[in-house]
């Protein structure tokens, strides 16, 4: 099995896993990070979002073999503390129901508002529909993106 | 003064030892900010007494509160250690939650399902705390030698004004515990509440957003394998051959066999629902080499016979339910509905002569309205984590019932109560799937196999192709108006694949002289379950169209029929059992009336409304749409509530957000269909769940302010948006909408998607 080094939330994980294995199950079976979840496998619920190089992408599409050259951030390390303003203003609101789909809103919308740092209701709603939320936190979400960027922006 | 009776079996007295050494530091304030302060920073008793299986205080005075219930989103982790909190009156900011163990002998229905475990806890919480209270007030009146009646506590700091003495908690714990439990205390009067009322913030948020390990799924223990299943693609078919010798020999792969989750033949409970009894198992090192080796399999199946399940009730009565042979189809399903054998109708509720009325009636209405199956697709998909030895069976994950998966798994694996551990973990969503622990099984069958602790996990097509659905329904209704537009007949014939969503004495039961319920079913192979508000789900959305429709045919406003139907309910109701408070009803209509700023409509504003009672709370909503580019948009959604006191509102408003999000997201966009017995969707690509653009812009939620005991809020406020909303689309679009999902209906004008 090929051998990998990963540079993951400012670390080196070295790892010896199949080249096709998705990031996703690096993540969560070999290295124990297990913020990022498993919603659909085929990219279409958003719950296994991380940011390759500070760009969100789908991890249970993306092969280690691809990812390995970049720098990834998980929900773990978007802030040391977690105290990224997207983090607290999904506490100020009181965001989740059952959670489990969050850190990967968190985590598109924390790479949304980097590449958009003001965004319109449209152009957050772009960007977020690759993300399931099944309880219906939709409003709150979006009130929690809004509120992210006004204090990132003060 | 408010007492309530202890129930405790025995004196509890049990000192802990200390979770932390003292050296350990724990942030509290995760709310304000996320890196604590120092003056944030709380430190860690050394020493724990637990005065009731339901708290234990520090020797710092912190207190641990136990939340008795599986959560599933609900969040019942917050409010109902909150309402102990209350009782024991204690700062908020003083408290720790955990998560309680499944211990039926001392918490009371540690069940997640039928919006009831803020209301069946309600008294049992209040009491815990009233106790352990009582307790510590008896421990500073026993050590200052004063009358206890003179001894005050005030969030954690007990005094006693006359000799000057002041206490806090902590101080007190340990001689609390040596003090028998008096057999009534004191609760507190309603009025004088500081926590209940109080918007408190997500008990498990910090570590949600963190991404910390909480969920089944998150599980590990050292020296565990991964399992995954493979069960029959079509309902109506079995395992015919397997040969796994190329998935044997993949990387990782620890093994594959078949094996029978419930005993052939044998008594299933109610919770033990499962489709496919004979499965096929992977069992490997990783998730990713196990899901490889899946597709690796060669198999064939081959189609099953009629088979019938033993289902035991509560009483040791056994029910035989057959299973039919075949491959069933969507169409099919359709026509026989429309079509039902007169034979299989059975009169649930007959007031009145509908027959004469309908006669004599001036205008009469006659609609059909149906829905699809449904699956409930939690975003984290089944799982359960399961170690079973010769002596013991021990489980971790997510489940919604487990009392009831404990006596389940004593049954399958021949072990006494005791020996049966089920941890609860936070869940990735429940909406009633999580009632029915065939995973359990499944995970403590395959343990059993290898010797092993093991993880079963559920691919996403594993889990929507599994089976457990909301029911297909259809629902007939027929009215009859008078001359002068009031309603003298009610008609409602409501049934389903396999079961009716009839709720006979729920409204217009009891407000109209001449009214008739039906139910029938049909049998099939499809294995159905309870789904967020069942039966509600659909039965509320079709009544609430209805009437909107007769109200216009009659030429009154919506709500002043419902009222006038109200009234007539409250002042002279028809019949005897109806299940239902008009007063309460009319609250939440004139709430929502009121709210709403209903009447405004015009023509680029477009409303409808809905209203129901169920699962013991009443809600009304007002769904706003607007045209934006030729396309259909809710703008607002505003929910009038009663549900008795409100534990924790912003989290009752969260609960009501996501319960009309929800609900406008089934009717609209949902389905599960059927070809030859095989689902046709099986994941987010082809079955279609609401996105961020489609759910309303904003949600504004108004809760009746009453001091009744609160009832739940989980399931309440999904059923009655889906007719608010089809209220709100013929007055967008022109077109009544009877059949689910809308979308099919609505295609050319298209929402945006």
């Amino acid at each position: 099995m090929p051998t990998y080094n990963l540079k993951i939330n400012g670390q080196t994980k070295t790892v010896d896993v199949q080249e096709d294995t998705p990031m996703l199950w690096v993540l969560r079976d070999h290295l124990k990070l297990v913020g990022t979840k498993f919603g659909c496998g085929i990219a279409q619920c958003g719950a296994c979002t991380i940011h390759v190089d500070g760009t969100a992408v789908r991890s249970c599409q993306t092969p280690i073999s691809a990812a390995s050259d970049y720098k990834i951030t998980t929900i773990e390390g978007l802030s040391e503390n977690g105290d990224h303003p997207v983090q607290k203003a999904w506490l100020e609101i009181d965001v989740p129901q059952c959670g489990y789909c969050q850190a990967g809103q968190i985590m598109n919308a924390s790479a949304l508002l980097k590449a958009n740092p003001n965004p319109t209701d449209e152009e957050i709603d772009a960007v977020m529909d690759g993300n399931i939320c099944r309880c219906g936190t939709y409003t709150r979400i979006k009130k929690a993106i809004k509120s992210a960027a006004k204090s990132m922006n003060a | 003064m408010t007492l309530i009776k202890t129930t405790y079996n025995r004196r509890s007295f049990l000192k802990t030892s200390a979770l932390a050494s003292g050296g350990m530091m724990l942030g509290f304030s995760w709310l304000a900010s996320c890196k604590p302060s120092p003056e944030q920073l709380v430190e860690m008793p050394k020493e724990w007494f637990e005065i009731n299986g339901y708290l234990k205080i520090g020797d710092n005075g912190l207190v641990t509160i136990m939340s008795p219930n599986p959560e599933i989103g609900q969040n019942i982790k917050t409010s109902m250690p909150m309402i102990v909190a209350e009782e024991l009156d204690i700062d908020w900011k003083d408290v720790i939650v955990e998560q309680a163990p499944l211990n039926t002998a001392i918490f009371t229905r540690q069940l997640a399902g039928g919006s009831q475990s803020i209301r069946q806890g309600w008294d049992a919480l209040r009491m815990a705390g009233a106790t352990a209270r009582h307790l510590l007030k008896q421990a500073a009146a026993d050590t200052w030698q004063v009358p206890f009646n003179e001894v005050e506590t005030n969030e954690g700091i007990i005094t006693h004004k006359a000799t000057n003495n002041s206490a806090d908690y902590g101080d007190m714990a340990m001689a609390a515990t040596k003090i028998a439990i008096p057999e009534e205390v004191k609760l507190k009067e309603k009025t004088d509440f500081k926590i209940i009322g109080t918007s408190r913030k997500n008990v498990d948020a910090k570590k949600i957003v963190t991404g910390q390990p909480l969920f089944g799924l998150d599980y590990e223990r050292e020296g565990m394998l991964i399992a995954m299943i493979v069960h029959p693609p079509a309902f109506g078919k079995k395992l015919g051959t397997l040969n796994a010798s190329k998935a044997k020999s993949m990387p990782g792969i620890r093994d594959v066999f078949t094996v029978q989750s419930y005993k052939e033949g044998g008594v299933k409970a109610w919770c033990d629902v499962s489709a496919f009894d004979e499965l096929v198992v992977v069992v490997g090192d990783s998730t990713w080499e196990v899901m490889k080796a899946k597709k690796a399999l060669e198999l064939e199946w081959e189609n099953a016979p009629e088979t019938e399940n033993k289902i035991g009730g509560f009483r040791g009565d056994v029910r035989v339910q057959k299973v039919p042979a075949g491959l069933e189809n969507s169409e099919a399903h359709k026509l026989l509905m429309e079509n039902v054998d007169k034979s299989k109708i059975r009169v649930a509720r007959k007031d009145g002569n509908t027959d004469k009325a309908f006669k004599k009636a001036v205008k009469v209405i006659e609609r059909t309205y149906t829905c699809p199956f449904l699956a409930h697709n939690t975003m984290e998909p089944m799982n359960f984590f399961a170690h079973v030895t010769e002596d013991k069976a021990d489980f971790v994950g997510p489940i919604q019932t487990p009392e009831f998966m404990e006596k389940s798994a004593a049954e399958r694996f021949g072990l006494p109560l005791e020996k049966i551990d089920i941890e609860m973990t936070r869940m990735g969503g429940g909406f009633g799937r999580r009632l029915y622990g065939h995973f359990l099984i499944e995970a403590g069958v395959i343990s059993q196999k290898m010797k092993a602790p093991i993880k079963l996990i559920y691919t996403r097509e594993d889990d929507m192709t599994n089976g457990v659905y909301r029911p297909a329904y259809h629902a007939y209704y027929k009215a009859g108006l008078d001359a002068d537009n009031n309603l003298i007949a009610f008609h409602v014939r409501a049934g389903g694949i396999p079961e009716s969503p009839l709720a006979a004495n729920r409204f217009p039961a009891g407000a109209v002289d001449n009214y008739l319920a039906e139910d029938w079913s049909l049998e099939s192979n499809i294995t159905v379950g309870a789904f967020r508000a069942p039966r509600s789900n659909f039965i509320a959305g079709a009544e609430q169209s209805f009437l909107d429709e007769v109200a216009e045919e009659a030429g009154k406003d919506p709500i002043d029929f419902r009222l006038e139907l109200l009234k007539r309910a409250q002042e002279n109701p028809v019949g005897e059992n109806n299940d239902y408070e008009a007063e309460r009803y009319v609250g939440v209509l004139e709430l929502v009336r009121e709210k709403s700023g209903w009447g405004n409509e015009s023509s680029s504003l477009h409303r409808g409304v809905s209203a129901y009672f169920c699962h013991n709370s009443y809600v009304a909503q007002v769904l706003d749409m607007v045209m934006e580019n030729g396309k259909p948009v809710i703008d607002k959604v505003t929910a009038a509530i009663d549900c008795g006191i409100v534990v924790n509102p912003d989290a009752a408003a969260n609960m009501a957000e996501g319960g009309a999000v929800d609900g406008i997201g089934h009717a609209m966009y949902s389905e599960m269909t059927f070809k030859d017995g095989t689902p046709q969707q099986s994941n987010f690509d082809r079955y279609r769940l609401i996105r961020h653009s489609e759910a309303p812009k904003s949600i504004d939620t108004h809760f009746v302010k009453n001091d009744i005991d609160p009832t739940g809020l989980g399931e309440p406020p999904f059923p009655p948006i889906m007719g608010a909303l089809a209220n709100a689309l013929y007055k967008a679009t022109g077109e009544r909408h009877y059949h689910q999902p809308f979308i099919n209906q609505v295609k050319t004008t298209d929402f945006k998607t």
